[in-house]
Parts: structure tokens; sequence; C-alpha cells
């Protein structure tokens, strides 16, 4: 027994950075995530949207569900639970990946870190613990829950690396997207790997809970002039949905909870096929898939919507031809940044595609207390809606 | 003599359930029971002053929404009240609890094992997956699948493209579940014995089943399927007691123009030419009317109310073959004041939850090894409640009751009736239990009622002290409850109905037995339907 019983008087837990977090929350807006208390936004979600685009961001990422994955079976374990052939990760890369259960049905994305020869480590958003030791039956691994003893703090924006620079992280400027690096800070480690759920130039930050509040202070201070503010759940979330990312339980019901079996989606439907390599070997839910994929017997398709208008079609309802219901939107913004009205959309097949050219979109905008039912004509696009190139860049810019 | 259009023999919940459908439906009906109150196992008497009591029945969570709805038992006065979260103590001095926080709840399973308290939400999603299946069915009348009548036909295929609209893995999943045993079920997630402890406990309330026995998984279900206000497998008290319903229904009742005459049961149903008449009272009162529908369970109803000869020989075999082994008692309890729980820390909320002392499924299988033998188990389990720390009516302020339901305890004692001895010797065995988790507990009881299966035969009508008038066992559900053939609320004796706990869905205080065999009525009838379709499991 390691907790106390005493816990059920903070049923949320706060986060290493929490005596910042709770500093900077002028407007007290705190939501649970994964059983800790996080800001929502901080002063102004609009202007802290702004600087993750203009300046830079540092959103508080601890929550993360984490796993230390280690031992001689490391990678055979890792490539028979994971979609994507572990064995060209090398250390020092990250890559973005998903698992599925035995039937090929999605439990969760995330991303795998090599953070050295034979340790990696597994960032997901929900818990999974159960299926990792059930994967684990046969191999000689270790799976540790290690979420509250990591700090992350995420650093994106066009800035990022001028401050990363600033702060006396300089090196970091050799990292192309998907690398990571150790440094020293405060006397501990401070890994530093270029990754990020914006689509923009950007670092994750993973250290100790006793360095987390120097950490926060040194980045914040050195990157005053950059204009770096902390960003709440609900800017970063904007950015993730012009990014085209996926989240389970927002954007797909994980396998592990779903109740109703027609919530279950495979990577087909999630537009994730490209990860599934059926040449390394078994894998949880290879046989399934390779079936599905025989078969083409795949229902859906997480697709980008380019809706006309300015008005966001949240959780809306969509329509072949304004009357055949064919798919719904799991999330939806109007895009400041690429100024369109954008929504990520589960559609059946073929909508997606062949038959694609008659989609509407059922609206219901609330305007002073009362709704304007709309439909209106969208288009299919790719889900990637902003993509600069200074996310890519190498060396990273400036600003 | 008076004559009336459809009589209640028995004013149970259900039976005032079917009552009020009937009178709604403009039938003059009347609903005759022995006791001086109505309510059956759904009942609140005030045995010591300033104190109400939940006699039988102690929790809600069962009683279908459509009904309370209907028949506007929340202008009636009737109000459910979630309750929170609960607790198991450990013999150790710790314990391990419930909290209605996912979070707390994660963490206090997590203080024992990660591992479960992650696959928690995996056996959740699990068993609301069966749930999600059978919930549909609770207000269906079981279609005989012998039978090529449209509706049974149509209501057949509904059940099949149900079963068949499940992924396959679900199929195989479900009728595992269907037939094996709560230990077996729960060693598929868990490893930490309090955990599985903890869960256990509903798939053995009420049956004379172990939670090694193969079927248990089943009852489990039907303690989960139910709601408060569409949070499923949640459990609420009645505020004022469980007899608030039954005084809700009462009321329902009459506002539709039935009677109710208590204080004498049925001695008779009266039957000529092969059907049903009316009844004769105990008091030699006689009603006579073209239909009568039993509440009581299908022994009492068919064995003590009507004469053999009348019955088909194979109907009356199979009603004695109907398992109804009474496997629990209820001891209430009047409390000068809330007793303290060491290991509780003071704030905890559990003391407003159900609290048990069985913390491991050994120990409540050795409990089920004293029934077996014929004795009441002595270490007995316990779920004990007081709901007078949510519900402020049933006691003066400060003051609480405590409702402790008890198992095992048989039928008979080793072959033998319960005497008055035996009575206040269980009563002491639970006593005793309390008091070693809660020291000082003794001194705080004003008054306690010990009611072992015969005072729940003798008072309540329950055939063995048996709570679901029947046990909830697979070859006892559906078209087979509570005899092949006569599933659909109808007896071999024309004009002769059931609507009790021992027809589909069963026990528990749901009411949709009731329900279902009003329908039935009507339809035969040819009245048009009072009810509405049963809300839809989205």
């Amino acid at each position: 027994m390691k907790d106390s019983k005493l816990h059920f008087r903070t049923p949320l837990i706060t986060t290493p950075f929490h005596a910042r977090t709770s500093a900077a929350n002028k407007l007290n807006a705190w939501a649970p995530w994964a059983g800790y208390t996080t800001a929502l936004s901080y002063s102004d979600e609009t202007m802290e949207y702004t600087a993750l685009r203009n300046q830079a961001g540092l959103y508080d990422l601890s929550p993360m569900v984490k796993y230390a994955i280690t031992g001689p079976d490391a990678l055979r374990f890792l490539n028979r639970l994971t979609l994507r052939d572990v064995s060209k990760l090398q250390p020092g890369n990250v890559h973005y990946t998903a698992w599925c259960d035995d039937a090929g049905k999605l439990i969760d994305d995330g991303t795998l870190f090599h953070l050295a020869p034979g340790r990696y480590r597994l960032c997901c958003q929900e818990r999974h613990l159960p299926w990792l030791l059930d994967s684990a039956i046969g191999f000689d691994v270790s799976i540790e829950d290690e979420s509250e003893k990591v700090a992350a703090l995420s650093l994106q924006g066009p800035c990022s690396f001028a401050i990363l620079a600033r702060a006396g992280l300089e090196a970091a400027q050799g990292l192309k997207p998907f690398q990571l690096m150790d440094f020293a800070f405060d006397g501990g480690m401070l890994t530093i790997s270029r990754t990020g759920f914006t689509a923009d130039l950007g670092y994750e930050l993973w250290t100790t809970p006793q360095a987390a509040l120097s950490l926060w202070d040194h980045l914040m201070v050195k990157g005053a002039d950059h204009g770096l503010r902390p960003i709440g759940t609900t800017a970063l979330n904007m950015t993730r949905i012009e990014a085209g990312f996926m989240i389970a339980n927002m954007d797909f019901v994980s396998a592990t909870t779903a109740l109703r079996p027609d919530r279950l989606r495979s990577p087909f439907d999630m537009g994730l096929e490209w990860m599934i390599d059926f040449n390394k070997g078994h894998f949880n839910g290879r046989a399934a898939l390779k079936r599905e994929k025989e078969s083409g017997s795949t229902k859906w398709a997480f697709v980008g919507l380019d809706i006309e208008g300015n008005v966001e079609a949240e959780h809306a309802l969509i329509y072949d031809n304004r009357k055949t219901e064919v798919g719904h939107i799991t999330a939806s913004l109007w895009s400041p940044t690429v100024k369109r009205n954008i929504a990520l959309a589960m559609l059946r097949r073929p909508y997606h595609a062949e038959r694609s050219g008659n989609l509407w979109v059922e609206i219901y905008a609330l305007r002073e207390l009362e709704y304007h039912k709309l439909m209106v004509k969208a288009q299919v696009v790719p889900r990637q809606f902003f993509n600069p190139p200074r996310r890519r860049a190498n060396p990273p810019g400036l600003y | 003599m008076s004559r009336y259009d459809a009589i209640i023999a028995g004013g149970g919940h259900n039976g005032l359930v079917t009552a009020c459908y009937l009178a709604k439906a403009g039938l003059k009906t009347l609903v005759v029971e022995k006791n001086d109150w109505v309510g059956g196992a759904a009942v609140s008497r005030s045995l010591y002053p300033g104190f109400t009591y939940s006699n039988c029945s102690y929790v809600s969570s069962l009683l279908r929404p459509e009904i309370m709805r209907e028949l506007e038992l929340p202008k009636h006065g009737l109000q459910i009240i979630p309750y929170e979260g609960g607790a198991v103590f450990t013999q150790d001095g710790g314990y391990l609890a419930m909290y209605r926080d996912h979070d707390a709840n994660r963490r206090e399973f997590a203080r024992y094992s990660q591992r479960d308290a992650e696959n928690y939400d995996r056996y959740s999603r699990d068993v609301l997956r069966h749930c999600r299946f059978i919930r549909p069915l609770l207000l269906r009348t079981p279609p005989d699948p012998t039978s090529f009548r449209p509706r049974d036909l149509s209501e057949l295929a509904y059940i099949g493209k149900k079963l068949f609209d499940m992924p396959e893995e679900d199929i195989y999943a479900m009728i595992r579940f269907w037939t094996m045993s709560i230990s077996d079920f729960l060693d598929e997630y868990f490893e930490t014995p309090v955990i599985k402890a903890y869960l256990a406990v509903s798939s053995i309330i009420g049956t004379a089943l172990g939670p090694m026995s193969p079927g248990s998984a089943y009852v489990l279900l039907h303690h989960y399927m139910g709601d408060v206000d569409g949070n499923i497998g949640a459990w609420g008290y009645a505020r004022g007691g469980m007899g608030s319903i039954s005084k809700a229904l009462m009321a329902s009742f009459v506002a539709a123009g039935g009677e109710v005459r208590t204080g004498s049961g049925v001695a008779e149903i009266l039957i000529s030419n092969g059907r049903a008449t009316g009844v004769a009272l105990a008091n030699g009162d006689t009603f006579e009317a073209p239909m009568v529908i039993s509440n009581m369970d299908v022994k009492r109803t068919f064995l003590k109310h009507v004469d053999e000869k009348h019955l088909p020989p194979d109907f009356v075999k199979s009603v004695k073959r109907f398992k109804i082994r009474g496997s629990s008692g209820k001891v209430n309890i009047a409390l000068d004041g809330l007793p303290t729980f060491p290991a509780l820390p003071p704030d905890s909320p559990c003391i407003r939850g159900d609290l048990h002392f069985t913390d491991s499924i050994e120990r409540l299988e050795h409990a089920y090894d004293d029934w077996k033998a014929g004795r009441y188990s002595r270490d007995p389990f316990l779920d004990m409640m007081i709901p007078t720390t949510t519900d402020p009516t049933m006691t003066p302020p400060g003051k609480h009751f405590m409702s402790c339901f008890v198992q095992y305890a048989p039928p008979k004692i080793e072959g033998r009736d319960w005497t008055d001895a035996d009575r206040d010797a269980f009563g002491q065995t639970v006593l005793n239990q309390i008091e070693q988790y809660a020291p000082g507990f003794k001194n705080l009881v004003l008054h306690a009622e010990v009611r072992t299966p015969r005072e729940l035969e003798a008072e309540v009508g329950l055939t063995e002290g048996n709570i679901f008038q029947g046990e909830l066992t697979f070859d006892q559900l559906l078209f087979n409850r509570p005899v092949p053939g006569y599933a659909q609320y109808r007896s071999p004796i024309d004009g002769l109905w059931m609507c009790g706990s021992s027809t589909h869905p069963g026990g528990g205080v749901m009411g949709a037995p009731g329900r279902n065999a009003a329908a039935e009525i009507l339809r035969s009838l040819k009245k048009p339907a009072i009810m509405g379709d049963a809300y839809a499991v989205l």
C-alpha cells in the first residue's frame, strides 16, 4: 500500500508545477485531467492561443500517462504491443504510434520515446497498465507507471527554440523533429524532445518533480522577452485541431471502455493504417487487422472538414444530400490562423472519398439564447490544416 | 358480497403496481392484504418511538422509472435519493472504500493493486455491456419459445437480434457470464481478495448460492442493472424508508379509484368450472371478480390458496420444485447515536454508504457452508447501512437507524423450525460482529428487530423467507420463470394471474413484474395499453 487512506480528501491531485500554475491562473479555471487538476485557461484563452502561434506558450503536460519500459525484451515487447516496427526507432528518437486489442480495435495512440538503448517511455492519454502487463506475458520486460515521477512541460510556438537558446539550452538546436537529447539541469537531468501537439515548432521538456519549479521559473524568466506565457488546455486544444491530431475518448472511444460495439474503431477507421507493419512478426490485433485490410471491411474514415461560413459545428451531424446521416464531427474550430471553419469528423465510407461531393453539416448556432438551425456545405480535406515550414526547419528558426 | 373487475391478492409493491395500472384503465379493482399495512417487503414501520425503519428491503435502484412517472409516484410523495460509496472493513484494522469519484476510487483500489484499480474500468465495461442486453427485457413479457403466435415469434426475434447484433466475443462472454460463478468471473479481472469480496456480495444477496456456485454471476447483474436517474448500477434510498414506495403506490391507486382492504388475507382463491371467480378471506368475507391476480409467490399461491384438484399435476410438480430457498435475515436497529468505526477517518464519506465486514471470497463461501449444513452463518455477511446519515426523516436528529441485511440464514435450523432463542442468538451474532469493528456499538442500541426466514415468511408471506420470491438462477429466468409454460403472468386457471417477483424479471423492488402483468391483463381484455414504451437504451 503506497497511498495514504486519506487520499479521498483530495480527489484531484496537483502537478509538480501547481505552485506556479495556480499563481498564474487568474481565472481560477480548472478542469480534471487523468486525476489531476489542470488549468483550462490562465487569463485569456485567445491571447494564450495567439502566443502559441505568434510567440511561445508553456503548457503543463505532467498529467500525461507515462510508462517506463525497460529490460532485455523491451523492444520485442513493444513490437508485440504497438503497430509500428520499433526496431527502426533508434535511441534518441521518438515516434508516434498506436495499439489495438486482439480484435484490432484501437485502445489508444501515443508517443514512444527511445530514451537510451533498451530504455523506452510510452506516453498516452489513458491508463493501460493491465493491458500492458497482459501483453507482456512471456517477455522479460519491466513496465512501470512513471506518471507521477516525471514532470513535463510543453514549450511550443515559433519562438520556442529562441527561448531554449536564451535559457542556456542552445544545444537543442541539433534536434530534428522527433529527436530527443539529455541535458544537465539544476543538479539533475532534463530531457528535451522536439515533439508537441501544436503542429508548430515546439519542444517537450521532461524532468523530475524536484526540478519542476526551477525549470518553470527559468523558462518564464528567459522567455519573457519573447512573450512566453502559460497556456491552458483550451488554447492547446485549438492548436491540436488545426494540427489534425486525435485524442482517445474525444475523437474515438477506446476499446478499453467502449460499451457500444459500433463505437469501436480500427487504425484503418482512424487513418492510422500507415503505422501497421505486417512484416515485423506477431503483434496485438494483427490477424484481425490483416482480415480488415484484405476484406476492405473498414466502415469509417477520420477526416478533416472545411465547412462553409464561420459558425463552429461542434458535435454536429453530417448528411449526404442534406438527408442521409453519414457521420459526425468530433472536434471543431473557427481557426484564427488559417481563417477557415474547420473540423475533425468521422464519416462512413465511401462518403469520405468517392461520395463526398454532397456533404452537409447541421449546425445549431446559439445566438442570444436561441438556436439558429443551419445546414451548410462541407468539403473533405486533409486533417492537417496548419503545417508551416518553421515546424520542420533545421536548424530551427528564432521566430 | 361485493363484485369487482379485478382483485389483487396481496398488497406488496408489485401487487400495488398492477392494481394502479388496472384502476387507471378503468377497472374496479380491489387489493386485499393480510397485514394491517400494505407494502409487503417494501415497508417502513415504526417499532421504536420516533424511529421509522426499512423493515425488509432497504435500498432502491431497480424500481423502474417508467413506473414512477406513469403512476405519478413523485406527486404522491416518493423521493429517491442516491447514496455515497461504501467500505469493507478488513480484519487487520484497515478497509477498502468505494468512492463515487472515479479518480478517488482508482486511487483507493490502487492502495491494494494498481492493476486492479485500472482493471475496474474493464470490469465495469463488461458488466455494463451485459446490463445493456438485459435492461430492455425487463419491461417485456418473455416470449414462449415453443409457441408460433405472432407476438411470441416477434419477441423471440427481438431477443435473437439483440444477441446477434453483439460482437462475437461478447456473445461468448455473455453465455459464460450467465452460467459461471462470481468467484471465477472476478478472478478474470482482479487479484486482491478484499476487492473481490466487495464486488462478489452483489451476486449472493438474497440467493441460496455461494460465491463459488455456478450461476451466481448473473445475480450480480440483477443488482447492477438498475439505476438512479440514469446512473446505471447506482443505488439510492427512498426518502422516509422503503415504505415510502408502497405509500406512494397506495396513494396513486386510491387516487385512481382503487379500494384496499387490509387486516385479513386470502384464505382461498375461489374457482368454479376452471375459472377464478373471486377470493374468500380468512375473516370469512368473500369478494367476486372475473380476475384474481396473485402478488403472492408461486408456491404460496398454488400450494396454499388454490385447491390442488383444480390444477394440472405437472404444473403442481413444477411449482413444488421451484427453488425459493430462504438464505437471509435482517436486523433493524435503532441507535442512540452514530457508531464510531476506528478504521474510518472521521470525515470519511463511507459511513453514508454500504458497509461490509466480509473481506475475502473464502470467508463468504465459509458463511455459505454453514447454510448448507442447515445453520445460520457463525461469521455472517452483513450489508449494513445507516440511511439516516443521508435521510433526515427517519429518526430524531443525532439518532440513527441502521439496517443490516444478513446472510446466510437457512429456512430451517438443521431441519427443525426456528425458535425465539435461535432468532435471538442470530441477532446477537450480528451485533457481536459489528461491535468487533465499532467498539461501544452495543451501548448505542435502543431497539433491534431481528427477522429470520421464519419472520419473513410469517409476516411478509415470502415462502421460506426468500426475498426474491424464488431464486434468480438461469433455470428460473425468462420463459422459465416461475415454471415453464407459464411465464406470461397466466396460470392454468382462467382468470387467475400472477404479478409477484416469482414472475419475470424477478425480485427486488422493481415493479416490473407488476407492470408487465398489468400489460398482459389489459391486452387480454383488449383494452388499450395505458403504459408507454419502456425507455430506450441508447
